[in-house]
């Protein structure tokens, strides 16, 4: 049995005041039932899930109290995975026909300063410095640069092409281009990332009606199958987030072992996919899970983007909507904005962002602290 | 009248299980899992490679090579707790030290003046004041150095 996205809704991201990021998720649930022509007393089910946005079922409170069974999920930057997964197999358990999947946040301004003891860690570690993700992005891709002869030049052109996709999409946060020098000569953050080259905390909702493959005509006439949803966590020697020490050489991260399970419960590889979704919090992330996610060999991603072959014009359009640097990242709500982008696209309706070629099959991932993945594989 | 003692002879380690302080030769302690062989740093009950609760712990080397590094340009925010204030924050580096038989850790390094620094290059461990607290104490954070 597969599962397939019959509704779509969003809240567009970055600030707004007026809204809490509850009623942010609620508005972008509006629109997904709106979009699969169902009512919310229609929902068999809800999974859903918020950072710092309080708790996904008190979405309840904007849209009627039905008594449904709503389960909160909270999985770092793979929540919104988390939540689709768990959608995934509620369906396919015959538990249920139908639901909605939601997730939202509204962070502060500045870097997240997360709490050592909730990864395990103990005070030390915050109190000397350490908690930081941007250091640890940073880190990994100064070595990443000197294994495999990456310059700042891609770095730059990594953000410049979300700025410029960002232009295009109504939705986005960063909707004015911003040219290569321009983001190569911004304030130094963490060495070698530049300001432009980092996303920011910030606010937005996205939500998802899914049902059963085979009762999806009823709601839509372009039902988009998810063929694979996997999620995994760190292993021991890795070379994760908020890591004190790391023991291994070589061994495969979150990112590389969700991508390898999605593939494989897909029965497809990366030369099938038309277009992709990478976690993009700061430039050189998408840099490195192009290669983590089986998309080139380490090192390529240099000739990759020097001749353009991620744009939207190119051979794989990687963050067709702008990412995480034209969206910003509100963590609840981020992962399940990849899939709305990735269905609008596979519906041919992402108007003047549309990647050309009729693409069939999507891939998203994403990748967040302490060492946390979730990929998924969407096709017409 | 001022009955303070001089700050230097109140000292204590940022957190007791990294290294003991004082100590005539300071080293950074990690647990070993006396089943699988897996080392950890800072020390851990249990084994997070196998799950195994019988871990020995030893000292790190004081030399290493660096494996990669970072410098955080912009003060953090809490848990971050330094004597720092927004006007006298100066950027730190840090990175991870690797060691023979392959484990590297996170350290801070005494060095942020980016050009000073390369993978690969020599590392020696050291101590430095991290912050006083309220009663005077000095809390002892380890770092390491370019040699």
């Amino acid at each position: 049995m597969k599962v397939a996205i019959v509704g779509i809704g969003i809240h567009p991201f970055g600030r707004t005041p007026e809204l809490s990021g509850m009623q942010q998720g609620a508005y972008a649930a509006r629109l997904a039932l709106q979009d699969a022509g169902v009512r919310w007393q229609d929902m068999q089910f809800g999974y859903g899930g918020s950072y710092e946005g309080g708790n996904a079922d008190a979405i309840g409170n904007e849209l009627g109290l039905t008594g449904l069974p709503f389960t909160n999920i909270l999985n770092a930057c793979a929540t919104g995975g988390s939540s689709l997964l768990a959608a995934c197999k509620e369906i396919k358990s015959g538990e249920a026909e139908i639901g909605l999947v939601v997730g939202f946040d509204k962070h502060a301004r500045g870097a997240f300063n997360a709490d050592p003891s909730e990864y395990g860690l103990d005070a030390w570690y915050g109190e000397a410095g350490f908690m930081l993700t941007t250091q640890f992005f940073a880190m990994k891709l100064q070595r990443y640069m000197h294994d495999h002869g990456i310059s700042s030049d891609s770095l730059a052109r990594v953000a410049e092409k979300a700025y410029q996709n960002g232009v295009l999409n109504p939705n986005a946060w960063r909707r004015s281009p911003i040219d290569i020098e321009t983001i190569k000569n911004s304030t130094m953050v963490n060495d070698p990332l530049t300001k432009y080259m980092f996303c920011a905390p910030s606010e937005g909702g996205v939500a998802l009606v899914v049902c059963r493959e085979d009762i999806a005509h009823r709601y839509t006439s372009h039902p988009v199958i998810v063929s694979a949803a996997a999620m995994r966590t760190r292993k021991f020697g890795a070379f994760e987030v908020y890591g004190p020490s790391v023991a291994g050489q070589n061994i495969p991260n979150a990112s590389q072992l969700a991508s390898r399970a999605a593939f494989e419960a897909a029965g497809l590889g990366p030369g099938d996919i038309d277009f992709a979704q990478l976690q993009d919090t700061e430039a050189g992330a998408e840099v490195m899970h192009m290669a983590e996610n089986g998309f080139c060999e380490d090192g390529e991603q240099e000739h990759m983007l020097l001749r353009g072959e991620t744009r939207l014009s190119g051979r794989l359009p990687i963050n067709t909507d702008g990412g995480c640097l034209a969206n910003g990242e509100p963590i609840g709500a981020s992962g399940l904005r990849q899939i709305y982008e990735s269905v609008l696209q596979l519906r041919g309706a992402a108007g003047s962002r549309q990647v050309a070629g009729d693409p069939s099959v999507a891939y998203t991932h994403v990748y967040g602290a302490p060492g946390i993945s979730a990929v998924t594989i969407l096709q017409n | 009248m001022n009955y303070e003692m001089p700050t230097a002879l109140k000292q204590r380690a940022i957190d007791p299980t990294l290294f003991d302080w004082p100590d005539k030769s300071p080293a950074l302690k990690a647990s070993r899992c006396r089943q699988c062989g897996a080392a950890a740093f800072p020390v851990n009950a249990s084994c997070m490679a196998c799950g195994g609760d019988d871990v020995s712990i030893e000292r790190l080397p004081e030399r290493g090579t660096l494996w990669t590094w970072t410098i955080q340009r912009f003060m953090p925010k809490s848990p971050f707790s330094s004597s720092e204030t927004a006007e006298t924050f100066k950027p730190f580096g840090i990175g991870y030290v690797e060691f023979p038989g392959a484990m590297r850790i996170e350290a801070r390094l005494t060095q942020n003046d980016p050009a000073k620094l390369a993978i690969g290059a020599q590392v020696a461990l050291t101590f430095y004041a991290h912050r006083v607290d309220p009663d005077g104490t000095e809390v002892i954070n380890y770092a390491f150095a370019p040699v």
